[in-house]
């Protein structure tokens, strides 16, 4: 053909495939939405920090705040997109329809939560860090496991830090247990715990900016523990969105994005010694 | 007829109200059978029903949690045990501060309505936050930080309250003859009140704070909040780990199996009464 059909028919060949890919990166997830068009997100009520700043997912501060946002932005959703929900975790787990496309408040994946919702692949992995007071240290605590057997131990209910504590640590008395880690911290300040596990973002918060004479003991590195805590996005049960999902977060991982969010919104502790 | 009720010819009175008993018998056990089959039919029938039952009725989970429950609710009854008999004295010690009648005892009246407005006026649980974790966070050593006993206080100090006003109306009941006889026999009213009032006060309300003492029953759960991992605590940590709600299934049985005979125990002391009193 001449040369002008042929810049014609290039330029629209290129144009269709142009549109073409952009919404092929939408589509995976249209139609798969509580609402067309729409993502809906939930986290907790409310979201603490380092997970969420000022309990306002909507500015996209934070570290679970920035992961939802670019896991929807690589599913083709605009932040203008994205709707935040509130959902506490019997919300999440609850027969019924949830109100949410997926939820992320420090979930962590375990193969008994996993028969009853469905996670995404893992987009953090914590350690977990022991949290006394001073006074604790004056008396004598240690970073070693004997050490902490004595101590008495409190931890959030609700976590995964339970089994922990019981399987690991295996202390002398039976650990107290308290609705969140708000109550845990209150317990510890009023002398009624000696200790308690948090992923190591959260305990380095605390006792940097919450407790006046919180010390972070030691960490259980999240690379050397038998069974690490991965965070997952929640979903309902055979959700269609898990693969796109799971795709937008391995893309995230790939570039990089992931590594350089997590360096952005969680301190790096390269100073807190290993429980041995 | 002389009470009005027509009765069919060659039968009896008698025959006549067994025979209609007999049909209310018989209408009511239909009625039972055919609402319980309908339930039984149509529940399941729902969309979600496969869901619901797996989350909130799964055998397996029930089996395997209900041991760890068990010693869980051994914590209940004892924090129970030592609540009940501490609210009953203080209970009575607050209602016999209201009923002081002499004016040098003013104070205590007004002492005690103000505990009453305040402790039954406060929900339980933030009675609990404020003294569990406020009063030891003052500064107690370990030993008097124990969330057991500031956790009990808080129950002790909230239900003796609704006990004291019980108390209370048990005590005005007693007819004002009563107290006239006792001061025309010579009786102080230290006396009035040990030996006429308060016994009588005391066995007339027994029904009323059973029902006090039956809600005692759950409430303890309520210390969970400030550390100790009672029944509903293990209850919640188990629906943690396996995402079921069929723990909590179980923590409603086990409570329901002490709760109940309590409440047919109460039935059985208000009939009694009912049938002294004519």
């Amino acid at each position: 053909m001449n040369r002008r059909n042929l810049t014609f028919a290039s330029i629209a060949v290129t144009s269709m495939l142009a549109t073409g890919t952009a919404r092929a990166a939408g589509e995976c997830a249209t139609g798969k939405t509580l609402e067309e068009g729409v993502l809906t997100v939930a986290t907790g009520n409310p979201a603490y920090f380092p997970w969420v700043i000022d309990n306002a997912p909507e500015a996209g501060r934070g570290f679970e705040a920035a992961v939802a946002y670019a896991v929807a932005a690589e599913m083709g959703f605009e932040a203008e997109q994205v709707t935040w929900t509130t959902s506490s975790f019997d919300q999440a787990i609850q027969p019924g329809q949830k109100n949410f496309d997926f939820n992320l408040q420090q979930f962590s994946i375990t193969e008994d939560r996993e028969k009853v919702v469905d996670f995404s692949v893992p987009y953090y992995t914590s350690a977990m860090a022991v949290v006394v007071r001073q006074q604790a240290i004056d008396a004598g605590a240690q970073p070693t496991l004997d050490s902490l057997k004595g101590l008495t131990w409190g931890a959030d209910a609700n976590t995964t830090a339970t089994p922990v504590i019981q399987s690991l640590i295996a202390p002398e008395r039976a650990p107290l247990l308290y609705d969140d880690t708000v109550d845990v911290i209150a317990a510890l300040s009023a002398n009624q715990i000696d200790a308690t596990l948090l992923d190591l973002p959260v305990a380095l918060y605390q006792t940097g900016a919450v407790m006046d004479d919180g010390v972070v003991l030691g960490q259980f590195p999240a690379d050397e523990s038998a069974s690490p805590d991965h965070f997952g996005l929640l979903m309902e049960e055979g959700n269609p969105i898990r693969e796109c999902v799971d795709a937008a977060l391995g893309a995230l991982e790939e570039s990089g994005r992931l590594a350089r969010i997590e360096a952005e919104w969680l301190q790096q502790a390269t100073d807190v010694p290993v429980i041995e | 007829m002389a009470d009005g009720v027509a009765t069919l010819p060659g039968i009896s009175r008698d025959a006549y109200n067994a025979r209609s008993k007999r049909r209310g018998l018989i209408v009511a056990s239909a009625s039972t059978i055919v609402v319980t089959t309908l339930i039984y039919q149509l529940v399941p029938r729902a969309p979600g029903w496969a869901r619901v039952k797996a989350s909130f009725f799964d055998r397996d989970v029930l089996i395997d949690t209900f041991p760890r429950l068990l010693d869980a609710f051994l914590i209940d009854i004892m924090i129970f045990a030592w609540c009940a008999p501490a609210i009953a004295i203080w209970g009575l010690v607050i209602a016999l501060c209201r009923d002081a009648r002499t004016p040098a005892l003013f104070p205590l009246r007004v002492f005690a309505t103000l505990y009453n407005d305040v402790f039954r006026g406060v929900p339980v649980i933030l009675v609990i936050y404020l003294i569990g974790f406020g009063i030891p966070g003052l500064g107690l050593s370990r030993t008097w930080s124990n969330p057991y006993i500031w956790g009990s206080l808080a129950l002790i100090l909230s239900y003796s309250a609704y006990v004291a006003e019980v108390y209370r109306a048990g005590i005005e009941s007693i007819h004002e003859s009563q107290r006239s006889a006792a001061k025309s026999l010579g009786l102080s009213h230290r006396h009035t009140m040990r030996y006429v009032i308060l016994p009588q006060a005391f066995r007339r309300v027994i029904p009323a704070n059973m029902n006090n003492f039956i809600s005692l029953q759950k409430d303890v759960a309520l210390v969970s909040f400030i550390g100790p991992v009672e029944l509903l605590r293990q209850a919640s940590v188990e629906k943690s780990l396996l995402a079921n709600f069929t723990p909590y299934i179980g923590a409603a049985i086990i409570f329901l199996s002490v709760t109940i005979p309590a409440t047919r125990f109460a039935d059985h002391l208000i009939a009694k009464q009912n049938r002294e009193r004519g």
